[in-house]
């Protein structure tokens, strides 16, 4: 059975339908890209599975139940979690507290314990930071814990949001052009981190990237959206050869190789 | 992790030095009729006011307008308690021809016995408190004041925290003028006339140890989970909600904490005065704890701290001010009108600090 | 028509009659909500100042127009359009006042927005809403200082008396219909239709419109950003002095605090409609007059004050776009 799965999805603003009669699914573990041209919608589809916004038909299914139109953070709570087009850390906080802020969705201490600050408090920051400090680590960013989340270089930003997404424990990734503005060995850093992490917490991904050459290289399963619509599905070949695809990038080359080349 | 420890020994030494204090203090009659000791007081009541709301404004960034609102129920449910004043319960409506009116009927059947039901508590804590010597009244009249604040600061709360920014502003000071509107109607409260004659309870301990517990707790909570869930709402509730924060149960909560300790200050205030009208618990009273807020820093305990304690003294040397003869009538009058002041602190202060005059320094920086 | 029916009839007309001055200072809150996307708390303080504007120029420009007249006797009898509204050099006199007030709010309500709005045009909104906070307190507390906080009492502009409909029919003497409720709806029915010309018709009303559908586009456009937003608020100041003019004719008692109600529940009124929306503040305004009449006539009066912040509530929470507004959705 499938982990997400959009049947028929539509969303109007106003005249605009910014997403229409959309229908795909990701398996548990798989790694699968969005591509599309500026505007053809594929944020507006990841604020449709987050709750951001509600779809205005068609249905969204996560691990068998709907979800479509719940709240964001009910969503997260299920296991779904994303990162931002446009950086949306929180500014006035650190790095570390930053990612902690994702982890107090599974806290169990109540407000008493908030102010007694007793053992158990003590013993549930522990275990959180030992957690968030592992997933830094991960990213390279345990040196900068405790700088302030906007002074850090913007490739670092995009890493930190990841690391915040994972933090709250999600079986599914959704990536918002994570590599957007980052040079291509820094990019290729970054896919071959996505992937570690993908099989390390046995994750199900959904990666939105403007570089065919990254997509292509790293996803298992492509779908293309334009003007809202899905124009094509496939493996990275077939969406290679794909003449909707091509068409819609307006003769465009779709990217000569994969990844690590021939 | 010793931090941990640390705060809960800080509030202890405090409250017992207030205590000790309060003592020297109960030794000089004098001191006790004097202007400085009343002035002391206010000091208090404004810290635990701006602390409150500070968690709701500055924290959590959601900007509330209507503090006093809160305060004025804590100050008249508080009162009552201390002058015994039970309420005459509500009669149902009459059926009798009721038609399809009957829809009104049933819902004012419902209402009558919500309402009931909150005065046949209040008026069981009444008879229970009866016999209770004088100091555990005052501690139930100000647990009563703080839990009747907090329970209308949950019913405001719960529908206007789903706005933002000046839709939020507007609509609590909506809620405050319809507090203070209820209790103009409310004939046990004393309606427009106020209540007098409400016992002189308020005193130094009182009003420094509910002080020192207000900074207490809404610095544990600041730095504990709950505070990163604030400030994840205040600085981005879209990427917060992504992150699982329930947004809604942190801003309830954060207004709910804020309501209570209002409620506690409209209590110590109405048993320092003596005397409380529904008129002094307007926006304009709001307003003076916005002022306090914005100029010690939204978001900063300290600064926050040293602001109340500065604008509740500043009024009192205007008024000093204004007594002086030697000065031009025109600069006596404008002392006089505080409000002149405080506009224009405002406005300058945005203009040029809008982190407010402490903003910057003692602010949390990041780990607990 | 029975008595009751009379009543309901009069109760419609004072609803009528206050909600048209509501709606003329919704409309200053939707204009500058559209361009600006803030709310202008100190707009309500514009009708107290317009209010007393009119206090102290009012009385010299009507006699002026009455000189003007030759003075002729005000008791005279009066036939057609001016038994209802007016003899005719007071009506000139009126005009002048709205006019002189109308300009003098427009100029203050510009200096605003260039002195305290503009230099914060890019901070956070919560800067600028603290400010107009501050703006409007200041306003207020320098009126008392400058006018004193006792209520004064509003020159008699035009001859304010109650127009005679039992010509018609006994059931009608119980009617009530001031000069002064007649002025207020017909002057903002003219300032309305004017107002609609300029946005729809004109170069400038277009460049607003522009700058309330997309900042950025317009400003890519060329249009002269700060030259719309000082418009704007002169042309919604001038709304605001125009209501104080008309509301106080009908109650004279005014004082500097007069425009704090006054601004709240024009701003109810603007949400109720659709902030943003130019009919729908119209909309609101009416609505919010008529129930707050009713209110006062058949239920709890001494909770009139409270009945506008309750509506606030129940649309916020049911259509926060309001009426007529359209939803529109953060991008995120
Ligand atoms: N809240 C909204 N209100 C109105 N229109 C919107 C909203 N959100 C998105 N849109 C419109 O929907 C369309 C799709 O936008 P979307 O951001 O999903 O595109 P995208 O595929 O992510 O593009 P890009 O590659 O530039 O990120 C755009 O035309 C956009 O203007
Ligand atoms: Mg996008």
């Amino acid at each position: 059975m499938s982990l997400l799965s959009l049947d028929n999805v539509t969303v109007q603003f106003g005249g605009l339908k910014a997403v229409s009669e959309v229908s795909f699914s990701i398996a548990a573990g798989e790694l699968v890209g969005l591509i599309g041209p500026n505007g053809a919608g594929k944020t507006t589809v990841f604020n449709l599975i987050t709750g951001v916004y509600a779809p205005t038909v068609g249905k969204i299914a996560f691990d068998g139940k709907a979800v479509a139109g719940k709240r964001p953070y009910l969503i997260t709570a299920r296991g779904i979690a994303r990162t931002f087009q446009n950086i949306r850390l929180f500014p006035s906080m650190t790095v570390f507290d930053n990612v902690r802020c994702a982890c107090n969705m599974h806290l169990k201490h109540g407000i008493s314990h908030a102010l007694w600050r007793g053992a158990k408090v003590a013993a549930e920051e522990a275990r959180i930071e030992a957690e968030v400090m592992e997933l830094l680590g991960i990213f390279d960013l345990a040196d900068d814990r405790d700088a302030n989340c906007k002074s850090l270089p913007y490739g670092a930003q995009r890493r930190l949001e990841i690391v915040r997404a994972l933090a709250t424990k999600p079986r599914l990734l959704l990536l918002d052009e994570p590599a957007a503005g980052m040079n291509p060995t820094e990019k290729m850093e970054l896919m071959k981190l996505i992937r570690f992490v993908q099989e390390k917490f046995a994750l199900a991904v959904l990666l939105v990237e403007h570089d065919m050459k990254v997509v292509m290289g790293i996803c298992e399963r492509i779908a293309v959206l334009d003007y809202g619509q899905k124009i094509a599905e496939g493996t990275p070949a077939e969406i290679r050869a794909n003449p909707k695809v091509i068409a819609a990038y307006l003769g465009k080359e779709v990217s000569p190789e994969p990844i690590g080349g021939t | 992790m010793r931090e941990f420890e640390r705060t809960k020994i800080v509030l202890l030494v405090t409250i017992a030095l207030v205590a000790l204090l309060a003592f020297v203090c109960n030794r000089s009659p004098e001191f006790l009729q004097s202007r400085i000791y009343d002035i002391l007081l206010g000091i208090g009541i404004s810290i635990i006011l701006a602390e409150g709301l500070n968690l709701v404004n500055g924290y959590t960034g959601q900007f509330s307008l209507g503090h006093a609102g809160f305060m004025a129920v804590g100050a008249f449910l508080g009162s009552a308690m201390s002058l015994g004043i039970a309420f005459p319960y509500l009669d149902g409506p009459t059926w009798a021809g009721a038609g399809w009116t009957v829809i009104f009927k049933v819902l004012q059947q419902g209402f009558a016995w919500l309402v009931n039901a909150f005065f046949w508590l209040h008026n069981g804590i009444i008879a229970l408190s009866s016999g209770a010597p004088g100091w555990a009244k005052f501690l139930i009249a100000l647990i009563y004041g703080g839990a009747t604040a907090a329970l209308s600061g949950l019913l405001v709360g719960v529908p206007s925290l789903r706005l933002k920014g000046d839709y939020l502003a507007i609509v609590t000071l909506g809620f405050n003028e319809i507090i203070r509107v209820i209790i103009q109607n409310a004939e046990p409260l004393g309606a427009q006339r106020g209540l007098t004659g409400v016992p002189s309870n308020t005193n130094f301990f009182w009003v420094f140890a509910f002080a020192a517990l207000t900074i207490y707790v809404v610095h544990n909570l600041v730095h504990s989970t709950y505070g990163r869930g604030f400030l994840s709402v205040r600085d981005d509730e879209i990427a917060a909600e992504s992150m699982g924060i329930n947004t809604t149960k942190y801003k309830v909560l954060a207004f709910v904490v804020g309501a209570a300790f209002a409620g506690v200050a409209g209590t110590l205030f109405a048993h320092q005065k003596q005397y409380i009208n529904p008129e002094s618990f307007n926006f304009i009273r709001s307003v003076d704890i916005v002022v306090m807020v914005i100029l010690g820093g939204m978001g900063n305990t300290v600064g926050v701290c040293i602001a109340a304690v500065l604008l509740t003294i500043l009024p009192e040397i205007l008024r000093d001010v204004a007594k002086l003869e030697w000065l031009p009538i025109w600069l006596r009058e404008v002392a006089e009108n505080r409000m002149i002041i405080y506009s224009l602190i405002l406005i300058i202060l945005m203009l040029a600090r809008p982190q407010g005059l402490f903003g910057g320094w003692g602010k949390k920086k990041g780990a607990a | 028509m029975d008595s009751s029916t009379i009543e309901f009839i009069q109760q419609l007309i004072n609803g009528l009659s206050l909600g048209a001055t509501y709606a003329l200072i919704a409309l200053g809150y939707t204009m500058v909500f559209g361009v600006l996307r803030f709310i202008n708390f100190a707009h309500g303080d514009i009708l107290m100042l317009g209010s007393f504007a009119g206090f102290y120029c009012g009385p010299w420009l009507t006699a002026f127009t009455r000189k003007l007249a030759g003075n002729p006797d005000p008791a005279r009898d009066l036939t057609g359009i001016q038994e209802w509204v007016g003899p005719w050099e007071s009506l000139l006199g009126l005009a002048l006042v709205l006019v002189v007030v109308m300009s003098a709010c427009a100029v203050f309500g510009m200096l605003v927005e260039f002195l305290c709005y503009r230099p914060l045009r890019n901070r956070p909104r919560i800067t600028v809403l603290i400010t107009a906070i501050g703006v409007s307190l200041f306003i207020e507390s320098m009126g008392q200082f400058l006018f004193g906080a006792a209520p004064r009492f509003f020159p008699e502009l035009i001859s304010d008396r109650s127009i005679d409909f039992s010509a018609h029919g006994e059931q009608w003497a119980g009617l009530t219909l001031l000069r002064s409720q007649v002025l207020t709806i017909l002057v903002t029915g003219v300032l309305l239709i004017a107002l609609t010309l300029l946005v729809k018709r004109t170069k400038i009303g277009m460049a607003m419109r522009a700058l309330a559908f997309n900042p950025t586009a317009c400003a890519l456009m060329g249009v002269n950003v700060s030259l719309i937003v000082s418009f704007t608020f002169g042309l919604g100041s001038a709304l605001g002095g125009a209501a104080g003019i008309l509301s106080s004719i009908e109650r004279p008692s005014i004082d500097p605090l007069m425009g704090v109600l006054f601004g709240l529940k024009a701003f109810v009124a603007a949400v109720l409609g659709g902030i943003g929306n130019l009919a729908g503040a119209v909309l609101g305004g009416l609505l919010i007059g008529v129930i707050e009449i009713m209110v006062v006539a058949y239920g709890p009066a001494t909770y009139r004050d409270a009945v506008a912040f309750a509506v606030l509530i129940v649309i916020l929470l049911l259509r926060p776009s309001g009426l007529l507004g359209r939803n529109v959705r953060e991008k995120v």
